[in-house]
Formats: C-alpha cells, sequence, structure tokens
C-alpha cells in the first residue's frame, strides 16, 4: 500500500466534501501539543484506505478522514487529535 | 465564490487544447461549464472511472492564471502511473474530464498579497508557481518575484521560452534555473541540486519578510523549507506544497 507525505492541502479535496468551509486555511489546534496553524501547513499521509492529517509541529495525529464508498457514501471522521478548529468566511 | 461556503461537486469540462510542453509533460487546456475562477496555487482532483466502475484520483495544480478562463492542467507522464499516461497519450481534444474544485486556499497568492516572492519549484512542480507568475503579469502586478527552478536538462525545462521571455520584459521577475543531470555545453548557471547555499545566493533579505512557495517532489521541498528556516525566514512564510514520488 503506496502512502505518501503530502501537505494539508492534499487531504482539502475530501474534507471539502465534509466542510462547507475552505479547510486549508482553517487554524487547527493540535490537542497533544498545543500547536496552532493552517491545516495546509501540517501534514497529510494519504492512501487509498483513508488520509491521515498530522500536526507538523509534533507528528501527532490531527484529523483522520476514511470514506466508505461500496453503496451509500459513509465517512468516518475522528477529530480528537484536535483541540479546536477555527473556520472562516472568506471574503 | 467570496463569502457563500459550497459543497465541492465533481462536474465534467471538455478538454479543449492539449500541448506538449517536454518529452515527458504536457498541458491540457479544459473548459470547465461555470467555473468560479480560482486562486493562482490551487488545485482540482481528478477522476478517471473504467468501463467496471473502478476509479482512480489525483490532484492536479492549476497552471493559468485566474485571469485566463481556461484551466491548464500540467501532467507529467509517469509510466507505471494509473491516470497520468492516459491524461498524456489518450485523452483528445474533445473528451470530457471528469474534475472538482478549486481546492485549497492555503498555497495560493493574489497579487494584492505583495512580497516579495520567492518561488522553488522542481519539475513539474512548477505548475501551480506558473499561475502565480502569469497571474502576477495578467493584473500588471509589480510584486519582485525570484523563481528558482530545478530541472534534470535543458530539454525538461517546463515552460521555457514562456519563462525568458516574461522574464526578458520585466525586470521585477528574476528566473534562475539549476539543471541536475544534464547541462549543454557552455552552461553558465547552477548544475546541482538546490542546497542552502544556493538558497543563501538567491533568497532574497530574511529582512524584507519574503514569502516563498515551495512546490516538487517531498525530498526537494523539505530540504528547501527546512534550509529557508535555517536562513532565518518565517517558517509562516514559507508555504510547500510536495508531490509524492509516484502516484501519478
Amino acid at each position: 500500500m503506496d502512502e505518501h507525505r503530502l501537505d494539508g492541502n492534499a487531504a482539502a479535496g475530501v474534507l471539502a466534501e465534509i466542510f462547507t468551509f475552505e479547510i486549508t486555511t482553517a487554524r487547527a489546534a493540535c490537542a497533544h501539543c498545543g500547536a496552532t496553524g493552517p491545516l495546509g501547513s501540517s501534514m497529510a499521509y494519504v492512501s487509498e484506505i483513508g488520509t491521515v492529517v498530522r500536526c507538523a509541529a509534533c507528528d501527532s495525529v490531527l484529523i483522520r478522514v476514511v470514506r466508505q464508498d461500496d453503496g451509500p457514501q459513509r465517512y468516518w471522521l475522528d477529530l480528537k487529535g484536535v483541540e479546536y478548529l477555527q473556520l472562516r468566511e472568506r471574503l | 465564490m467570496a463569502g457563500v461556503p459550497h459543497k465541492l461537486a465533481w462536474r465534467i469540462g471538455e478538454v479543449v487544447e492539449t500541448s506538449p510542453d517536454t518529452p515527458r509533460t504536457k498541458s491540457l487546456f479544459v473548459e470547465v461549464p461555470g467555473w468560479e475562477g480560482h486562486r493562482a496555487g490551487q488545485h482540482v482532483d481528478v477522476r478517471l472511472t473504467a468501463e467496471d466502475g473502478y476509479q482512480a484520483q489525483r490532484s492536479y495544480s492549476i497552471a493559468s492564471a485566474p485571469e485566463n478562463g481556461r484551466v491548464e492542467l500540467l501532467v507529467e507522464r509517469l509510466d507505471d502511473g494509473e491516470v497520468s499516461p492516459y491524461l498524456t497519450d489518450e485523452i483528445r481534444v474533445g473528451d470530457g474530464l471528469e474534475l472538482r474544485g478549486p481546492i485549497g486556499g492555503w498555497f495560493a497568492w493574489e497579487a494584492r498579497e505583495g512580497g516579495p516572492l520567492l518561488l522553488v519549484a522542481g519539475g513539474s512542480g512548477i505548475a501551480p508557481l506558473m499561475a502565480m507568475i502569469r497571474h502576477r503579469k495578467a493584473v500588471g502586478n509589480d510584486t519582485p518575484a525570484r523563481l528558482l527552478y530545478s530541472s534534470r536538462s535543458y530539454e525538461e525545462i517546463i515552460f521555457r521560452e514562456e519563462l525568458e521571455s516574461l522574464a526578458a520584459e520585466d525586470s521585477s521577475l528574476e528566473i534562475i534555473h539549476t539543471l541536475t543531470r544534464s547541462a549543454p555545453p557552455g552552461w553558465k548557471g547552477y548544475d546541482r541540486r538546490i542546497d542552502a547555499e544556493m538558497l543563501a545566493e538567491i533568497a532574497p533579505a530574511t529582512e524584507e519578510g519574503p514569502l516563498a512557495f515551495v512546490c516538487g517532489p517531498t525530498p526537494l521541498v523539505e530540504t528547501v523549507a527546512t534550509a529557508l528556516v535555517g536562513l532565518g525566514h518565517e517558517p509562516t512564510r514559507v508555504k510547500t506544497e510536495r508531490f509524492g514520488p509516484t502516484g501519478g
């Protein structure tokens, strides 16, 4: 299974299926180390199974998202690595 | 699109032109009905569906300026790729192409954000930076911009002629090439992989607070980002877009 270490940008597509706000500029606070920053500056690990977004500062898991495509589309979204997520309207 | 969140939907664009850039890359020009425009640096997801329903999806940066109505996708052919050989070899003008976007607001630049800009690209990583350079020209912006572009050889410099003419007519745009595998006789430019020493020579002074965009293969991006921060550049002003070694 190939897994690629990419930027938070690479998680933007699947997260945009869930969030209506722009996600790469949304600020996430890491529940582990407290660092905050735009999700676009975090690291994303993308594979056929799903996408894992990790904190750029401490490498802890921020977000895991898995999509199940057989039958009606379902998403598992694990946000427990995120203390909070600040979503902003783009002006 | 300002202010109004919208759900990202798949839609079908039409390939209206294709143009080879180098032996291994091709530009696809796509017209997308209802395209709301993009910001320079954003990407789209492209999805191919086989007859048996199998789907493969990849992300491609948009190389065209927002001011251009057509979406230009730069595709590098990866021999063992699931998607890129179809896009470089098979797809024809008039074919539909399923995509969604634009995606990503982080690795994006608008002229009003200013600079100075330091753009660093490796290979087809030039695509989103080309969108920025073209956007800058399209709106008549003179933010000082420097592009450091790493290619394997002179023949593999993507958008070479356009870059030359853009730099020739714009004294605030500087383009510096480095060739990592072979250089033509008499080549006076850099001929090695990008390293900290090269960046120290090329990057604007840290006091100028340059805004850096780095796009290319993961090792290049990590080398450049680490070196820039090591040289004292503000980490939040070094924006990166990695693409993996495979996956095309």
